[in-house]
């Protein structure tokens, strides 16, 4: 079944019309569509424990410093390539699920643990950890409408050559640090005063000024290095630290573009602007569950590691999941390639005879928009 | 202000909440680790979403939508996106009834 949602050129900033529509149409912090989960069955699934997080977390601080040092044994060697590839993985990539789930605070039962992992995966992936937990909120208050949500992936009309270069992110790490660095001297744009509390703008810029900090000791290390004559050795400090965010976060934009690649804008319902797929076990690892992504939406206060458990209980609700990275890419290339050509179009996928019709009623109100 | 027979005692599992409406308001009675139960205010301060689908877990309560923790002895607003803190109510047990004081 594919139907037609309204998408078309828009205007995507938080500050525009697109944004003053959104909440007069009444898209903004809305009602949206959960499936029925029994209360005791929920309480189960939010639980949190340390056990799990803990286990993942000594394990990537450990696969961090075993690449590191592979990579910095063979130095000069071929075989030192295959640890700095798994090395920017782990960095560039990994730190992404562990940012977003210690966002939420639903990764560790002790507090300070999720703040922790939060911070150093923050610096990982480029962003400051007090805007980027802000977005965040928006993005689930508001997930893909127009205007609001400020972590839209896929903007129309859709640039391929963007979304490519994406997998070596240049183009992100460009845009992270040059926001680091505006919001370290101390200025904080628009979009991002839209949707971060004026009480938060002075850590958002403390923040900021540590990243940078960090950055610049980097660079001056590079620079010694270069200056006491180490050559190509010189590059090391930037391949441990800052540098994994490009060569390494391909895994991320992998599974990043597909959690609403190809689905509908300003619907009111995760099962049709959301992406659930299942994903090998050490995709999954560095990913922490994210492809169970209608399960996180509807449900953000159930632990990346009761996601599996969560899917099996409400997957009866669910459009059938994509069955692999590869069946996914098919599905929602197909689909990006047809609003590239038409649009208005988004993927609407099947329900199970189980599940609840989609309730367009919720996002009715929702005027045409011109093409 | 007068005492409301809100609910049961055993109405509320330990660790865990009911939503209560009364009076054209809405809140939430929380059966707290220590045995004792707790009112406060049933929507978050941060964007309005009710706590009855919340976590409680120790001495706060976890709102669904975007996980700001609450002390629900105090109402103190813990963890953002909540900045404001909840409103509390005082409650009392009486004959294996839940009795809370609300305007
Ligand atoms: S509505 Fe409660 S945290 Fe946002």
């Amino acid at each position: 079944m594919n139907t037609q949602v309204s998408i078309t050129h828009r205007d995507y900033s938080l500050t525009g019309p697109e944004s003053k529509r959104a909440v007069t149409t009444g898209l903004a912090a809305a009602e949206w569509y959960h499936t029925d989960v029994p209360r005791k069955v929920m309480k189960d699934l939010m639980k949190r424990r340390d056990g799990p997080p803990m286990r993942d977390t000594a394990l990537w601080v450990a696969l961090h410093i075993l690449f590191a040092a592979g990579g910095i044994y063979f130095w000069g060697s071929w075989i030192a390539v295959p640890f700095w590839l798994a090395y920017g993985v782990l960095y560039g990539s990994a730190c992404d699920s562990r940012w977003h789930e210690c966002g939420h605070g639903t990764a560790f039962r002790t507090r300070w643990m999720n703040d922790v992992v939060y911070h150093i995966a923050s610096f990982q992936v480029v962003r400051n950890p007090v805007n980027w937990r802000w977005s965040h909120v928006r993005h689930h208050t508001d997930t893909i409408i127009v205007g609001r949500d400020p972590e839209i992936a896929w903007m129309h009309p859709i640039k391929l050559g963007a979304k490519a270069l994406a997998y070596v992110g240049i183009l992100d790490v460009w845009g992270g640090v040059k926001t680091l660095i505006r919001n370290a001297a101390g200025q904080l744009s628009e979009d991002e005063k839209s949707y971060i509390p004026e009480t938060a703008w002075p850590r958002a810029i403390f923040w900021a000024r540590v990243h940078v900090a960090i950055y610049a000791a980097t660079l001056l290390a590079t620079l010694a290095l270069l200056a006491g004559g180490a050559g190509w050795a010189a590059a090391i400090p930037f391949l441990l630290i800052g540098g994994p965010r490009i060569y390494g976060c391909w895994h991320m934009i992998m599974t990043g573009l597909l959690q609403h690649g190809g689905l509908a804008e300003d619907v009111l319902d995760h099962r049709l602007n959301s992406r659930t797929l299942y994903l090998n076990p050490i995709s999954r690892w560095i990913y922490w569950n994210m492809n169970y992504h209608v399960e996180h939406h509807m449900f953000p206060m159930v632990p990346y590691y009761a996601l599996p458990k969560l899917h099996e209980t409400i997957k009866h609700d669910l459009p059938a999941p994509n069955t692999s990275i590869w069946d996914a890419y098919r599905e929602m290339f197909a689909a990006v390639m047809r609003q590239r050509q038409e649009p208005g179009y988004a993927l609407v996928k099947d329900l199970p005879p189980t599940a609840k019709p989609y309730q367009p009623h919720l996002h009715a109100s929702v005027p045409e928009r011109d093409a | 202000m007068p005492w409301i027979d809100a609910c049961a005692a055993d109405d509320i599992e330990e660790e865990d909440l009911i939503r209560w409406d009364h009076g054209g308001k809405t809140y939430v009675i929380v059966h707290g680790v220590d045995g004792n139960f707790y009112c406060t205010a049933g929507l978050c301060t941060h964007e309005e979403v009710h706590l009855e689908d919340g976590l409680v877990m120790d001495y706060e309560v976890e709102c669904p939508k975007h996980n700001a923790l609450f002390d629900y002895r105090t109402g103190v607003a813990k963890r953002e996106p909540a900045c404001v803190n909840l409103q509390t109510f005082e409650v009392k047990r009486e004959a294996g009834r839940i009795q809370v004081m609300v305007p």
